[in-house]
Protein backbone atom coordinates (compact mmCIF):
# COMPACT_ATOMS: atom_id res chain seq x y z
CA UNK A 1 0.00 0.00 0.00
CA UNK A 2 1.13 3.27 -0.74
CA UNK A 3 1.64 5.62 2.07
CA UNK A 4 0.23 8.80 2.51
CA UNK A 5 2.90 10.54 4.10
CA UNK A 6 3.35 13.49 2.87
CA UNK A 7 0.69 13.71 0.67
CA UNK A 8 -1.83 15.94 2.55
CA UNK A 9 -1.26 19.60 3.95
CA UNK A 10 -2.78 22.33 6.26
CA UNK A 11 -4.18 25.40 4.01
CA UNK A 12 -6.01 27.70 6.13
CA UNK A 13 -5.81 28.44 9.85
CA UNK A 14 -8.31 30.42 11.66
CA UNK A 15 -8.88 31.73 15.53
CA UNK A 16 -11.61 32.93 16.83
CA UNK A 17 -11.32 35.19 20.09
CA UNK A 18 -10.63 33.82 23.32
CA UNK A 19 -11.23 34.75 26.78
CA UNK A 20 -13.42 33.89 29.31
CA UNK A 21 -17.05 34.67 29.52
CA UNK A 22 -17.24 36.15 25.77
CA UNK A 23 -21.37 36.03 25.98
CA UNK A 24 -21.14 34.69 22.96
CA UNK A 25 -22.53 30.65 21.77
CA UNK A 26 -20.29 28.10 20.83
CA UNK A 27 -21.86 27.72 17.33
CA UNK A 28 -21.17 32.10 16.85
CA UNK A 29 -17.23 31.05 17.94
CA UNK A 30 -17.08 28.17 15.51
CA UNK A 31 -18.06 30.16 12.41
CA UNK A 32 -15.94 33.15 13.57
CA UNK A 33 -12.51 30.05 13.12
CA UNK A 34 -14.07 28.52 10.41
CA UNK A 35 -14.45 31.56 8.08
CA UNK A 36 -10.97 33.19 9.36
CA UNK A 37 -9.81 30.35 8.04
CA UNK A 38 -11.82 30.84 4.60
CA UNK A 39 -10.06 34.12 4.29
CA UNK A 40 -6.83 32.62 5.30
CA UNK A 41 -6.31 30.35 2.73
CA UNK A 42 -7.69 32.46 0.06
CA UNK A 43 -10.41 30.25 -0.68
CA UNK A 44 -14.00 30.70 -1.21
CA UNK A 45 -16.38 29.26 0.79
CA UNK A 46 -17.99 27.09 -2.38
CA UNK A 47 -14.60 25.21 -2.44
CA UNK A 48 -15.08 24.05 1.11
CA UNK A 49 -17.15 20.24 0.13
CA UNK A 50 -15.98 18.49 3.61
CA UNK A 51 -16.90 19.61 6.71
CA UNK A 52 -15.91 17.95 9.85
CA UNK A 53 -17.13 19.53 13.71
CA UNK A 54 -17.49 18.04 17.16
CA UNK A 55 -21.07 19.17 18.57
CA UNK A 56 -20.55 22.19 21.35
CA UNK A 57 -21.48 20.71 24.32
CA UNK A 58 -22.75 24.65 25.33
CA UNK A 59 -25.23 24.43 22.20
CA UNK A 60 -25.71 20.85 21.68
CA UNK A 61 -27.20 19.89 18.08
CA UNK A 62 -28.44 17.30 16.20
CA UNK A 63 -26.74 16.49 13.30
CA UNK A 64 -24.12 20.14 13.86
CA UNK A 65 -22.29 19.57 11.12
CA UNK A 66 -25.06 19.40 8.98
CA UNK A 67 -26.43 22.78 11.22
CA UNK A 68 -23.07 24.47 10.70
CA UNK A 69 -23.32 23.65 6.43
CA UNK A 70 -26.34 25.54 6.60
CA UNK A 71 -25.21 28.41 8.61
CA UNK A 72 -21.92 28.77 6.21
CA UNK A 73 -24.15 28.39 3.37
CA UNK A 74 -22.32 25.43 1.72
CA UNK A 75 -23.30 22.29 0.34
CA UNK A 76 -20.55 19.69 1.27
CA UNK A 77 -20.40 15.95 0.08
CA UNK A 78 -19.07 14.95 2.92
CA UNK A 79 -19.57 15.92 6.26
CA UNK A 80 -19.14 14.04 9.63
CA UNK A 81 -19.45 14.80 13.49
CA UNK A 82 -16.61 13.76 15.60
CA UNK A 83 -17.33 12.90 18.72
CA UNK A 84 -14.27 11.92 21.07
CA UNK A 85 -13.81 14.53 22.98
CA UNK A 86 -10.51 16.19 23.33
CA UNK A 87 -9.22 13.92 20.63
CA UNK A 88 -11.59 15.19 18.42
CA UNK A 89 -9.57 18.08 16.50
CA UNK A 90 -6.51 15.85 15.64
CA UNK A 91 -9.35 12.71 14.71
CA UNK A 92 -10.69 15.06 12.40
CA UNK A 93 -7.76 15.36 10.56
CA UNK A 94 -7.43 11.51 10.17
CA UNK A 95 -10.78 11.70 9.08
CA UNK A 96 -10.28 14.39 6.50
CA UNK A 97 -7.52 12.63 4.63
CA UNK A 98 -9.63 9.31 4.64
CA UNK A 99 -12.31 11.29 2.92
CA UNK A 100 -10.36 12.84 0.03
CA UNK A 101 -8.17 9.93 -0.22
CA UNK A 102 -11.54 8.01 -0.81
CA UNK A 103 -12.54 10.72 -3.07
CA UNK A 104 -15.54 11.75 -1.27
CA UNK A 105 -14.58 15.66 -1.11
CA UNK A 106 -11.25 17.85 -1.88
CA UNK A 107 -11.25 20.62 1.02
CA UNK A 108 -12.08 19.79 4.25
CA UNK A 109 -13.15 21.89 6.30
CA UNK A 110 -12.32 21.52 10.52
CA UNK A 111 -13.78 23.30 13.34
CA UNK A 112 -13.96 22.28 17.31
CA UNK A 113 -14.40 24.38 20.28
CA UNK A 114 -16.74 25.70 22.43
CA UNK A 115 -18.30 28.68 24.65
CA UNK A 116 -17.37 26.56 27.98
CA UNK A 117 -17.70 29.79 30.27
CA UNK A 118 -20.88 31.48 28.28
CA UNK A 119 -23.43 28.80 28.92
CA UNK A 120 -25.62 30.47 31.66
CA UNK A 121 -28.50 31.74 28.98
CA UNK A 122 -28.83 28.77 27.48
CA UNK A 123 -29.16 26.38 30.48
CA UNK A 124 -31.74 27.66 32.45
CA UNK A 125 -34.74 25.75 31.24
CA UNK A 126 -32.79 22.77 29.24
CA UNK A 127 -33.69 24.81 25.95
CA UNK A 128 -30.29 24.77 24.26
CA UNK A 129 -30.22 25.92 20.70
CA UNK A 130 -32.01 28.23 18.27
CA UNK A 131 -33.65 24.93 16.51
CA UNK A 132 -35.04 24.26 19.72
CA UNK A 133 -36.05 27.60 20.38
CA UNK A 134 -38.21 27.93 17.17
CA UNK A 135 -39.37 24.66 17.07
CA UNK A 136 -40.35 23.17 20.49
CA UNK A 137 -42.41 25.88 21.96
CA UNK A 138 -44.42 25.63 18.85
CA UNK A 139 -45.04 21.95 19.47
CA UNK A 140 -42.96 20.61 16.75
CA UNK A 141 -41.84 18.09 18.93
CA UNK A 142 -40.40 15.21 16.99
CA UNK A 143 -40.60 13.76 13.59
CA UNK A 144 -44.53 12.99 12.73
CA UNK A 145 -44.49 16.59 13.06
CA UNK A 146 -41.21 17.64 11.14
CA UNK A 147 -41.71 14.88 8.16
CA UNK A 148 -45.57 15.43 8.11
CA UNK A 149 -44.53 19.58 6.86
CA UNK A 150 -42.97 17.84 3.68
CA UNK A 151 -45.00 15.30 2.54
CA UNK A 152 -47.70 17.78 2.60
CA UNK A 153 -45.78 19.89 0.26
CA UNK A 154 -45.34 16.90 -1.61
CA UNK A 155 -49.09 16.20 -1.63
CA UNK A 156 -50.06 19.95 -2.60
CA UNK A 157 -47.18 19.79 -5.22
CA UNK A 158 -48.10 16.85 -6.83
CA UNK A 159 -51.33 15.36 -6.04
CA UNK A 160 -49.64 12.75 -3.70
CA UNK A 161 -52.05 10.35 -1.35
CA UNK A 162 -52.60 8.73 1.64
CA UNK A 163 -53.55 6.11 -0.28
CA UNK A 164 -50.19 6.22 -1.95
CA UNK A 165 -48.74 5.91 1.42
CA UNK A 166 -49.98 3.28 2.67
CA UNK A 167 -49.23 1.19 -0.54
CA UNK A 168 -45.72 1.41 0.96
CA UNK A 169 -46.85 0.79 4.30
CA UNK A 170 -48.13 -2.64 3.08
CA UNK A 171 -45.52 -3.71 1.17
CA UNK A 172 -43.10 -3.46 3.87
CA UNK A 173 -45.67 -5.77 6.32
CA UNK A 174 -45.96 -7.70 3.56
CA UNK A 175 -42.14 -8.51 3.17
CA UNK A 176 -42.01 -8.51 7.28
CA UNK A 177 -43.94 -11.97 7.22
CA UNK A 178 -41.57 -13.42 4.72
CA UNK A 179 -39.05 -12.22 7.71
CA UNK A 180 -37.96 -14.30 10.49
CA UNK A 181 -36.17 -11.73 12.15
CA UNK A 182 -38.84 -9.12 12.02
CA UNK A 183 -40.80 -7.19 14.68
CA UNK A 184 -44.33 -7.22 12.84
CA UNK A 185 -45.34 -9.64 10.82
CA UNK A 186 -48.65 -9.42 11.03
CA UNK A 187 -50.77 -9.50 7.76
CA UNK A 188 -52.15 -5.40 6.15
CA UNK A 189 -53.93 -4.22 3.92
CA UNK A 190 -54.32 -0.79 2.46
CA UNK A 191 -57.89 -0.77 4.21
CA UNK A 192 -55.84 -1.25 7.97
CA UNK A 193 -53.79 1.72 6.77
CA UNK A 194 -56.69 3.69 5.63
CA UNK A 195 -58.49 2.98 8.97
CA UNK A 196 -55.56 3.77 11.33
CA UNK A 197 -55.99 7.00 13.05
CA UNK A 198 -54.20 10.84 12.04
CA UNK A 199 -51.28 11.21 14.80
CA UNK A 200 -49.51 14.11 12.77
CA UNK A 201 -52.21 14.46 9.58
CA UNK A 202 -51.20 13.68 7.02
CA UNK A 203 -49.31 10.83 8.67
CA UNK A 204 -51.26 7.67 10.16
CA UNK A 205 -50.41 5.93 12.68
CA UNK A 206 -49.38 3.23 10.14
CA UNK A 207 -47.62 5.66 8.01
CA UNK A 208 -44.81 6.27 11.27
CA UNK A 209 -42.50 3.38 12.38
CA UNK A 210 -42.58 1.97 15.72
CA UNK A 211 -39.97 2.41 18.07
CA UNK A 212 -38.25 -0.87 18.51
CA UNK A 213 -35.08 -2.34 20.37
CA UNK A 214 -32.77 -3.98 17.43
CA UNK A 215 -28.94 -3.42 16.02
CA UNK A 216 -27.00 -4.12 13.22
CA UNK A 217 -23.29 -4.41 12.57
CA UNK A 218 -21.34 -5.26 9.14
CA UNK A 219 -17.48 -5.70 8.75
CA UNK A 220 -15.89 -3.96 5.55
CA UNK A 221 -12.14 -4.93 4.60
CA UNK A 222 -10.98 -4.66 1.55
CA UNK A 223 -12.01 -6.74 -1.45
CA UNK A 224 -8.45 -8.23 -1.54
CA UNK A 225 -9.23 -9.68 2.35
CA UNK A 226 -12.02 -10.79 1.53
CA UNK A 227 -11.21 -13.69 -0.79
CA UNK A 228 -9.56 -15.56 1.93
CA UNK A 229 -12.45 -14.93 4.41
CA UNK A 230 -15.38 -17.36 4.97
CA UNK A 231 -18.48 -15.23 3.48
CA UNK A 232 -19.17 -14.51 0.06
CA UNK A 233 -18.13 -10.55 -0.15
CA UNK A 234 -20.48 -8.03 -0.58
CA UNK A 235 -18.94 -5.60 -2.87
CA UNK A 236 -19.16 -1.68 -2.47
CA UNK A 237 -19.78 -0.30 -5.71
CA UNK A 238 -21.17 3.21 -5.06
CA UNK A 239 -20.69 5.31 -1.98
CA UNK A 240 -22.19 9.05 -2.13
CA UNK A 241 -23.16 11.66 0.72
CA UNK A 242 -25.38 14.55 0.05
CA UNK A 243 -26.80 17.70 2.19
CA UNK A 244 -29.49 19.95 1.51
CA UNK A 245 -30.70 21.55 4.94
CA UNK A 246 -30.27 20.79 8.52
CA UNK A 247 -33.58 22.16 9.57
CA UNK A 248 -36.64 21.35 7.30
CA UNK A 249 -38.69 24.29 7.38
CA UNK A 250 -36.14 26.62 6.29
CA UNK A 251 -34.91 23.75 3.10
CA UNK A 252 -34.65 25.80 -0.68
CA UNK A 253 -36.93 22.91 -1.44
CA UNK A 254 -39.16 20.70 0.45
CA UNK A 255 -39.80 18.43 -1.96
CA UNK A 256 -36.32 17.50 -3.88
CA UNK A 257 -33.72 16.95 -1.04
CA UNK A 258 -30.07 15.38 -0.27
CA UNK A 259 -30.99 12.03 -1.41
CA UNK A 260 -30.55 13.46 -4.94
CA UNK A 261 -26.90 14.51 -4.52
CA UNK A 262 -26.34 11.14 -2.49
CA UNK A 263 -27.26 8.69 -5.23
CA UNK A 264 -25.84 11.00 -8.29
CA UNK A 265 -22.21 10.65 -6.73
CA UNK A 266 -23.05 6.74 -5.63
CA UNK A 267 -24.46 6.51 -9.21
CA UNK A 268 -21.06 7.95 -10.86
CA UNK A 269 -18.74 5.90 -8.64
CA UNK A 270 -20.57 2.91 -9.47
CA UNK A 271 -20.82 3.69 -12.96
CA UNK A 272 -24.73 2.36 -12.75
CA UNK A 273 -28.04 3.81 -12.88
CA UNK A 274 -31.08 3.46 -11.48
CA UNK A 275 -31.83 1.03 -14.42
CA UNK A 276 -29.66 -1.12 -13.06
CA UNK A 277 -30.42 -1.46 -9.67
CA UNK A 278 -32.52 -5.27 -8.82
CA UNK A 279 -33.87 -3.92 -5.42
CA UNK A 280 -33.72 -0.98 -3.03
CA UNK A 281 -33.68 -0.55 1.07
CA UNK A 282 -34.47 2.73 1.73
CA UNK A 283 -34.91 4.15 5.16
CA UNK A 284 -38.47 4.69 5.85
CA UNK A 285 -38.90 6.28 9.46
CA UNK A 286 -42.38 7.26 7.73
CA UNK A 287 -44.15 5.81 4.35
CA UNK A 288 -43.41 9.16 2.97
CA UNK A 289 -39.81 9.18 2.84
CA UNK A 290 -39.48 5.68 0.80
CA UNK A 291 -41.53 7.97 -2.04
CA UNK A 292 -39.55 10.78 -1.91
CA UNK A 293 -36.36 8.54 -2.07
CA UNK A 294 -37.54 6.46 -5.34
CA UNK A 295 -37.85 9.92 -6.87
CA UNK A 296 -34.86 11.61 -5.66
CA UNK A 297 -32.74 8.28 -6.50
CA UNK A 298 -34.33 8.77 -10.26
CA UNK A 299 -36.58 5.70 -10.43
CA UNK A 300 -38.78 7.80 -11.87
CA UNK A 301 -39.41 11.47 -12.19
CA UNK A 302 -40.28 13.84 -9.50
CA UNK A 303 -43.68 14.25 -8.45
CA UNK A 304 -44.52 10.46 -9.88
CA UNK A 305 -43.57 8.76 -6.84
CA UNK A 306 -46.62 7.78 -5.86
CA UNK A 307 -47.83 6.33 -9.06
CA UNK A 308 -44.69 4.01 -8.55
CA UNK A 309 -45.12 2.12 -5.55
CA UNK A 310 -49.01 1.50 -6.18
CA UNK A 311 -49.86 -1.85 -7.87
CA UNK A 312 -47.38 -4.16 -5.91
CA UNK A 313 -44.64 -2.47 -7.97
CA UNK A 314 -42.25 -2.05 -4.71
CA UNK A 315 -43.38 -5.73 -3.21
CA UNK A 316 -41.37 -8.73 -3.91
CA UNK A 317 -42.35 -9.86 -7.33
CA UNK A 318 -42.28 -6.12 -8.52
CA UNK A 319 -40.58 -4.13 -10.56
CA UNK A 320 -38.23 -2.58 -7.63
CA UNK A 321 -38.66 -4.58 -4.56
CA UNK A 322 -38.24 -2.40 -1.84
CA UNK A 323 -37.52 -2.57 1.85
CA UNK A 324 -37.49 -6.75 1.36
CA UNK A 325 -36.94 -7.12 5.20
CA UNK A 326 -39.61 -5.10 6.28
CA UNK A 327 -37.86 -1.98 6.73
CA UNK A 328 -38.39 0.35 9.48
CA UNK A 329 -41.52 0.36 9.52
CA UNK A 330 -41.58 -3.19 9.57
CA UNK A 331 -38.51 -5.14 10.74
CA UNK A 332 -37.04 -2.98 13.45
CA UNK A 333 -35.44 0.62 13.55
CA UNK A 334 -31.87 0.10 14.17
CA UNK A 335 -31.26 3.52 13.05
CA UNK A 336 -31.16 1.49 9.81
CA UNK A 337 -28.43 -0.74 10.03
CA UNK A 338 -30.87 -3.51 9.24
CA UNK A 339 -31.56 -1.95 5.63
CA UNK A 340 -27.82 -2.15 5.30
CA UNK A 341 -27.56 -5.89 6.55
CA UNK A 342 -30.56 -6.98 4.86
CA UNK A 343 -29.15 -5.51 1.01
CA UNK A 344 -26.34 -7.58 2.50
CA UNK A 345 -27.99 -10.92 2.37
CA UNK A 346 -29.90 -10.32 -0.74
CA UNK A 347 -26.29 -9.59 -2.41
CA UNK A 348 -25.28 -13.45 -0.95
CA UNK A 349 -28.47 -14.85 -2.07
CA UNK A 350 -29.45 -16.33 1.40
CA UNK A 351 -32.53 -14.44 2.05
CA UNK A 352 -34.76 -17.58 1.96
CA UNK A 353 -38.21 -17.17 0.81
CA UNK A 354 -37.91 -13.03 0.50
CA UNK A 355 -34.72 -13.54 -1.79
CA UNK A 356 -34.92 -11.41 -5.04
CA UNK A 357 -34.08 -13.92 -7.88
CA UNK A 358 -30.85 -13.11 -9.85
CA UNK A 359 -30.19 -10.03 -7.60
CA UNK A 360 -27.11 -8.34 -8.47
CA UNK A 361 -27.15 -4.75 -6.80
CA UNK A 362 -29.09 -3.25 -4.52
CA UNK A 363 -29.42 0.41 -3.45
CA UNK A 364 -29.44 1.54 0.32
CA UNK A 365 -30.74 4.73 1.88
CA UNK A 366 -29.77 6.33 4.93
CA UNK A 367 -30.97 9.38 6.51
CA UNK A 368 -31.51 12.08 8.96
CA UNK A 369 -32.18 15.86 9.72
CA UNK A 370 -35.63 15.45 8.28
CA UNK A 371 -34.26 14.58 4.54
CA UNK A 372 -31.58 16.98 4.70
CA UNK A 373 -29.08 14.34 5.43
CA UNK A 374 -28.70 11.75 2.92
CA UNK A 375 -25.92 8.47 2.37
CA UNK A 376 -26.01 6.08 -0.54
CA UNK A 377 -24.51 2.75 -0.92
CA UNK A 378 -25.20 0.87 -3.53
CA UNK A 379 -23.81 -2.74 -2.99
CA UNK A 380 -22.94 -5.86 -5.44
CA UNK A 381 -22.84 -9.34 -5.94
CA UNK A 382 -19.68 -8.81 -8.59
CA UNK A 383 -16.96 -6.34 -8.36
CA UNK A 384 -18.21 -4.72 -11.03
CA UNK B 1 -52.41 30.13 26.59
CA UNK B 2 -50.53 27.79 28.71
CA UNK B 3 -47.77 26.18 26.87
CA UNK B 4 -45.58 23.02 28.51
CA UNK B 5 -42.54 24.43 26.35
CA UNK B 6 -41.85 28.50 26.14
CA UNK B 7 -38.77 29.77 24.54
CA UNK B 8 -35.24 30.84 25.91
CA UNK B 9 -33.82 33.52 24.23
CA UNK B 10 -30.03 32.80 23.58
CA UNK B 11 -27.18 34.81 22.77
CA UNK B 12 -28.02 34.73 19.11
CA UNK B 13 -31.78 35.08 19.37
CA UNK B 14 -32.45 37.26 22.99
CA UNK B 15 -32.95 40.53 20.04
CA UNK B 16 -36.27 38.45 18.18
CA UNK B 17 -37.45 37.25 21.44
CA UNK B 18 -37.19 41.29 22.90
CA UNK B 19 -38.66 41.68 19.85
CA UNK B 20 -41.93 39.36 20.26
CA UNK B 21 -42.08 41.07 23.73
CA UNK B 22 -42.96 44.60 22.65
CA UNK B 23 -45.32 43.35 19.74
CA UNK B 24 -42.74 43.23 16.70
CA UNK B 25 -41.72 40.76 14.35
CA UNK B 26 -37.96 41.37 14.19
CA UNK B 27 -35.83 39.64 10.89
CA UNK B 28 -32.34 39.61 10.96
CA UNK B 29 -31.22 41.40 7.76
CA UNK B 30 -27.36 41.36 6.53
CA UNK B 31 -25.75 44.60 6.90
CA UNK B 32 -22.97 43.67 4.01
CA UNK B 33 -25.62 41.85 0.95
CA UNK B 34 -29.14 43.43 2.47
CA UNK B 35 -30.46 39.00 2.81
CA UNK B 36 -33.34 38.64 5.36
CA UNK B 37 -32.71 35.65 7.30
CA UNK B 38 -34.53 33.10 9.72
CA UNK B 39 -33.67 31.77 12.30
CA UNK B 40 -31.21 33.79 13.24
CA UNK B 41 -27.24 33.10 12.46
CA UNK B 42 -23.99 34.78 14.04
CA UNK B 43 -22.90 35.07 10.27
CA UNK B 44 -25.00 35.44 6.42
CA UNK B 45 -25.21 32.52 4.74
CA UNK B 46 -24.96 34.09 1.33
CA UNK B 47 -21.58 36.74 2.27
CA UNK B 48 -20.27 35.40 5.26
CA UNK B 49 -20.77 38.84 7.09
CA UNK B 50 -21.00 39.15 11.08
CA UNK B 51 -22.81 42.44 10.50
CA UNK B 52 -26.28 42.05 10.61
CA UNK B 53 -29.59 44.62 11.64
CA UNK B 54 -32.75 43.62 13.34
CA UNK B 55 -35.27 44.74 11.35
CA UNK B 56 -39.36 44.82 11.54
CA UNK B 57 -41.00 42.30 9.11
CA UNK B 58 -44.38 43.17 7.85
CA UNK B 59 -45.99 40.25 9.82
CA UNK B 60 -47.84 39.02 6.92
CA UNK B 61 -47.57 35.89 4.84
CA UNK B 62 -48.98 32.58 3.67
CA UNK B 63 -49.32 28.83 4.57
CA UNK B 64 -46.15 27.44 2.59
CA UNK B 65 -46.92 24.04 4.74
CA UNK B 66 -48.98 22.47 8.06
CA UNK B 67 -49.29 19.32 9.67
CA UNK B 68 -52.36 18.97 12.50
CA UNK B 69 -50.90 17.41 15.44
CA UNK B 70 -53.64 15.02 16.39
CA UNK B 71 -51.64 12.92 19.03
CA UNK B 72 -48.83 13.09 21.26
CA UNK B 73 -47.92 11.46 24.28
CA UNK B 74 -45.88 14.87 25.63
CA UNK B 75 -46.92 15.80 28.54
CA UNK B 76 -48.82 18.65 28.17
CA UNK B 77 -49.35 18.80 24.65
CA UNK B 78 -51.87 15.97 24.91
CA UNK B 79 -54.39 18.88 25.90
CA UNK B 80 -53.94 21.02 23.02
CA UNK B 81 -54.29 18.77 20.51
CA UNK B 82 -55.86 19.62 17.83
CA UNK B 83 -53.13 22.27 16.83
CA UNK B 84 -51.54 22.97 13.60
CA UNK B 85 -47.90 23.92 12.90
CA UNK B 86 -47.24 25.38 10.04
CA UNK B 87 -44.75 27.06 7.86
CA UNK B 88 -45.46 30.74 6.97
CA UNK B 89 -43.35 32.74 3.57
CA UNK B 90 -43.05 35.74 4.88
CA UNK B 91 -43.71 38.76 3.00
CA UNK B 92 -40.03 39.45 3.13
CA UNK B 93 -38.84 35.65 1.79
CA UNK B 94 -37.76 33.62 4.85
CA UNK B 95 -40.06 30.85 6.32
CA UNK B 96 -40.94 30.61 10.05
CA UNK B 97 -42.23 28.12 11.80
CA UNK B 98 -45.83 28.87 14.22
CA UNK B 99 -48.77 27.84 15.04
CA UNK B 100 -52.16 28.86 13.31
CA UNK B 101 -54.88 30.53 15.58
CA UNK B 102 -58.26 31.34 15.05
CA UNK B 103 -58.98 28.85 12.40
CA UNK B 104 -59.85 25.17 12.39
CA UNK B 105 -57.67 22.78 11.63
CA UNK B 106 -59.64 21.66 8.55
CA UNK B 107 -60.48 25.39 6.94
CA UNK B 108 -56.38 25.64 6.45
CA UNK B 109 -54.85 25.36 3.32
CA UNK B 110 -51.40 25.94 1.60
CA UNK B 111 -51.47 29.48 0.40
CA UNK B 112 -53.40 30.68 2.85
CA UNK B 113 -52.63 34.71 3.37
CA UNK B 114 -52.09 35.13 7.59
CA UNK B 115 -50.59 37.99 9.40
CA UNK B 116 -48.25 37.42 12.72
CA UNK B 117 -50.96 38.02 16.27
CA UNK B 118 -48.52 37.98 19.20
CA UNK B 119 -49.88 35.20 22.34
CA UNK B 120 -48.47 36.47 25.94
CA UNK B 121 -47.32 33.09 27.84
CA UNK B 122 -45.72 34.20 31.33
CA UNK B 123 -46.07 37.52 31.46
CA UNK B 124 -42.83 38.03 29.90
CA UNK B 125 -42.28 35.71 27.20
CA UNK B 126 -44.60 36.64 23.94
CA UNK B 127 -44.88 33.82 21.07
CA UNK B 128 -45.47 34.82 17.62
CA UNK B 129 -48.51 32.94 16.57
CA UNK B 130 -50.28 33.59 12.97
CA UNK B 131 -53.82 33.60 11.91
CA UNK B 132 -55.69 34.16 8.69
CA UNK B 133 -56.02 37.55 7.35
Amino acid sequence: MTSISGRYAIVGIGESDVGRHLGRSGMALHLEAMTRALTDAGLDKTSVDGLLTRPSRSDPQFNYSAVLAGRLGIQPTYFSDVALGGASSASMILDAVAAIEAGFCTTVLCVNGDAQTSRGANRRAGLTNWIEDFERPFGMLGAPESYGLSARRHMYEYGTTSEQFGAIAVACRKHAGLTPNATFRTPMTLMDHQASRFVAEPFRLLDCCPVTDAAGAVIVTSAERARDLAQPPVFLLGLGQGFTHADLPYAPSMTTVAMRGASQRAYAMAKLGPEDIDLAELYDCFTYVVLLTLEDYGFCKKGEGGAFVEDGRIELGGALPVNTGGGLLSQAHASGSLLVTEAAIQMRGAAGARQVAGAETAIVSGQCGVTGINVCLILGKHPN
Amino acid sequence: MSRPVVPVANFDTQPFWDGCARGELLLQRCTACQAYRHPPSPICPHCLSDQHAWVAASGRGKVYTFVVVRETRARGWDKMVPYVVAVIELEEGPRMLTNLTSVAPEAVTIEMPVEVTFAELDGTTKLPLFQPR
